[in-house]
C-alpha cells in the first residue's frame, strides 16, 4: 500500500473547488433518480418481502366468502369497503420500515449533510415506497374485486379511490415513520398514531365507493380525496425531513 | 455551567503552530460549546482548520469528540458559539456539500454492492474530477470486491469501501470519526496517505482518535477534549 499522496488524488478539482462547487453539485433531479434507482434495487433485493402484502390481501380477500356464506348480493355490498380496509391494512407494516434500515446503517446522516433538499429526497423515498408496495395492490385490485363479486362499474370507482387513497396513506405514514423512526419497535404505536389520520381516508374512499354502487354521483368525495394528497405532497415531506433532522440528532 | 472540575485543559488552541501561513481558516469555530441536559460535553473551543490542514481531535471515550464533529457538521445545534466556513457563518447551505462524514455507522447499505452504494451517494454529492467507482475503489485495495454485496464484505472491508467514498465524493472538508478503527496496519497506512493526499490538495481534514493509533503528519495540529 505504497499510494504517493499527490497522484492519489487527481488535483484537477479539489484546488479550485470553491470556484467549481456549483458545477460539480449534482442537481436535484439527478439525486432523486440516483435515489429511485437505489430503492428499486433494495425492493427487487428483497422482493420477498414485497409478496407479503400482496399475499396477505389475497388471503383475506378470499376467506372473506367462506366466513360470510356464499351470497353473491351481499359480497358484492360490501366489496368496495372491504376492499379498501384490507388495502389500508396491507399498507400498515411496511410503513414501519421507510426510514428504520436507513437510520440504523448512517445512510440518512449522508442524506442530510448531502447538498440536496431533505425534503425532496423524502418524496422521492415516498414514491418509490408506494411504486413497491402499494401500486402491486392496485394492480391485482381487479382480480379481487372479481373474488367478491364487486359490481363492475364499482370497479373503476375503487380504483379511483385507491389511486388517490394509497398515496395520501403513504405520505401520511411517512411522517409518523419518520417520528417514530428513532423508539425500537415502532410497529405498535406507528398503528395506533396512523389510526385517526386514516380514518377521514377511509371515510372519503368509501364515501366515493358507496355512491358509485348506489348509481349517484361520486365525485365529490373524490375531490376531497385529491384535495388532501395535493396538500399532503406539499406538506408532508417537509414534515418529514424535520422529523428526521430530529431522530438523527438524537 | 461549566464547573472547574469538567473544565477542559486545552480550550485555547494558539494559532501560531500553523504550516501554512495564517489565512482564512475554511474551517473555524468561535466559542464552540454543547451541552446536553445542561451537562457540558465541551467546550468553548476556538479553533480553525486552513486548506491543506488536518486537526486531530483526541480524548478519551465519553470525551465528546464525536458530538464536536456531529456539532460542526450541522447534525447538532451547538449550545453556545459560531461555525464558520470561509469566514463566513455556517448554514446548512454552505455546509452541505462541502463536509464528508465518516462516522462510526458507515452510511452504506449492507444488501447493495460497493458499486450500487457509491453510484447512489455520487448521484447525491457529485463525484470528483477523473474519479469513478472503480478507480476510487481500486485505490483502496478491494477492487475485486466491488459487486459483492456489502454484508459479505469483512468489517476492516467496509471501512475501506467507506474511505472510497471519500476519495470519490466531492468536499472539501473531511469529518472523520475515529477512521482507525477495524482497519489493520495497511489500513491505517491507507487512512495517512488519504488525508495527506486530500490535504495536499487543498482539503481539509478533522480527525478523532483515542490516541492509540500515531498519526502520520507530525505537523497536524491537536485538540484535546478530556472527560
Amino acid at each position: 500500500m505504497t499510494h504517493d499522496p499527490a497522484t492519489l488524488i487527481p488535483a484537477t478539482r479539489l484546488d479550485t473547488l470553491a470556484s467549481v462547487r456549483g458545477e460539480i453539485r449534482p442537481g436535484a433531479w439527478r439525486a432523486c433518480v440516483a435515489l429511485l434507482r437505489r430503492d428499486f434495487l433494495l425492493a427487487w433485493r428483497r422482493r420477498g418481502e414485497l409478496f407479503l402484502p400482496l399475499l396477505y390481501a389475497v388471503i383475506v380477500t378470499a376467506l372473506f366468502p367462506f366466513a360470510l356464506g356464499p351470497d353473491p348480493q351481499l359480497l358484492g355490498r360490501i366489496a368496495g369497503g372491504v376492499l379498501l380496509v384490507i388495502v389500508v391494512l396491507a399498507m400498515l407494516p411496511a410503513l414501519e420500515s421507510m426510514f428504520r434500515s436507513d437510520l440504523d446503517d448512517g445512510t440518512l446522516e449522508q442524506w442530510l449533510l448531502a447538498p440536496q433538499p431533505l425534503a425532496l429526497l423524502v418524496l422521492t423515498r415516498v414514491i418509490a415506497h408506494w411504486l413497491t408496495t402499494a401500486l402491486p395492490l392496485l394492480i391485482v385490485m381487479p382480480f379481487l374485486g372479481a373474488l367478491l363479486n364487486l359490481p363492475v362499474n364499482v370497479l373503476p370507482v375503487l380504483m379511483l379511490a385507491l389511486l388517490l387513497a394509497t398515496p395520501l396513506l403513504a405520505l401520511l405514514g411517512a411522517v409518523l415513520s419518520a417520528l417514530a423512526a428513532g423508539t425500537r419497535r415502532s410497529g405498535i404505536l406507528l398503528a395506533l398514531m396512523l389510526l385517526p389520520l386514516a380514518v377521514p381516508v377511509v371515510i372519503f374512499a368509501a364515501g366515493a365507493i358507496a355512491a358509485a354502487q348506489a348509481g349517484m354521483s361520486y365525485l365529490a368525495p373524490l375531490v376531497w380525496l385529491a384535495a388532501a394528497l395535493a396538500l399532503a405532497i406539499v406538506l408532508a415531506p417537509l414534515a418529514c425531513a424535520a422529523a428526521l433532522r430530529i431522530a438523527v440528532e438524537a | 455551567m461549566d464547573s472547574p472540575a469538567r473544565r477542559h485543559d486545552n480550550t485555547r488552541l494558539p494559532m501560531t503552530s500553523s504550516p501554512v501561513p495564517a489565512r482564512t481558516p475554511l474551517l473555524s469555530a468561535h466559542h464552540l460549546a454543547f451541552s446536553r441536559n445542561d451537562e457540558p460535553v465541551f467546550g468553548p473551543l476556538d479553533f480553525g482548520v486552513g486548506r491543506g490542514e488536518t486537526l486531530l481531535v483526541e480524548g478519551d471515550n465519553g470525551s465528546g469528540k464525536t458530538t464536536l464533529l456531529r456539532v460542526l457538521a450541522g447534525m447538532l445545534p451547538a449550545t453556545t458559539g459560531e461555525i464558520f466556513i470561509d469566514a463566513a457563518a455556517a448554514t446548512r447551505d454552505s455546509r452541505n456539500g462541502r463536509m464528508l462524514w465518516l462516522g462510526h455507522r458507515g452510511g452504506l447499505n449492507e444488501s447493495l454492492s460497493a458499486r450500487e452504494n457509491l453510484a447512489f451517494l455520487a448521484g447525491l454529492y457529485g463525484t470528483r474530477d477523473g474519479m469513478t467507482t472503480a478507480s476510487a475503489m481500486e485505490y483502496v485495495g478491494i477492487a475485486g470486491w466491488i459487486d459483492e454485496p456489502l454484508r459479505t464484505l469483512s468489517a476492516g472491508q467496509k471501512k475501506r469501501v467507506g474511505l472510497a467514498r471519500l476519495l470519490l465524493l466531492a468536499g472539501d472538508i473531511w469529518l472523520l470519526d475515529e477512521p482507525y478503527a477495524n482497519l489493520d496496519r495497511h489500513g491505517i497506512d491507507l487512512v495517512n496517505t488519504l488525508i495527506a493526499g486530500h490535504c495536499a490538495h487543498g482539503g481539509a481534514a478533522l480527525v478523532t482518535s483515542h490516541g492509540a493509533v500515531r498519526f502520520a503528519d507530525p505537523n497536524a495540529r491537536h485538540i484535546r477534549l478530556s472527560v
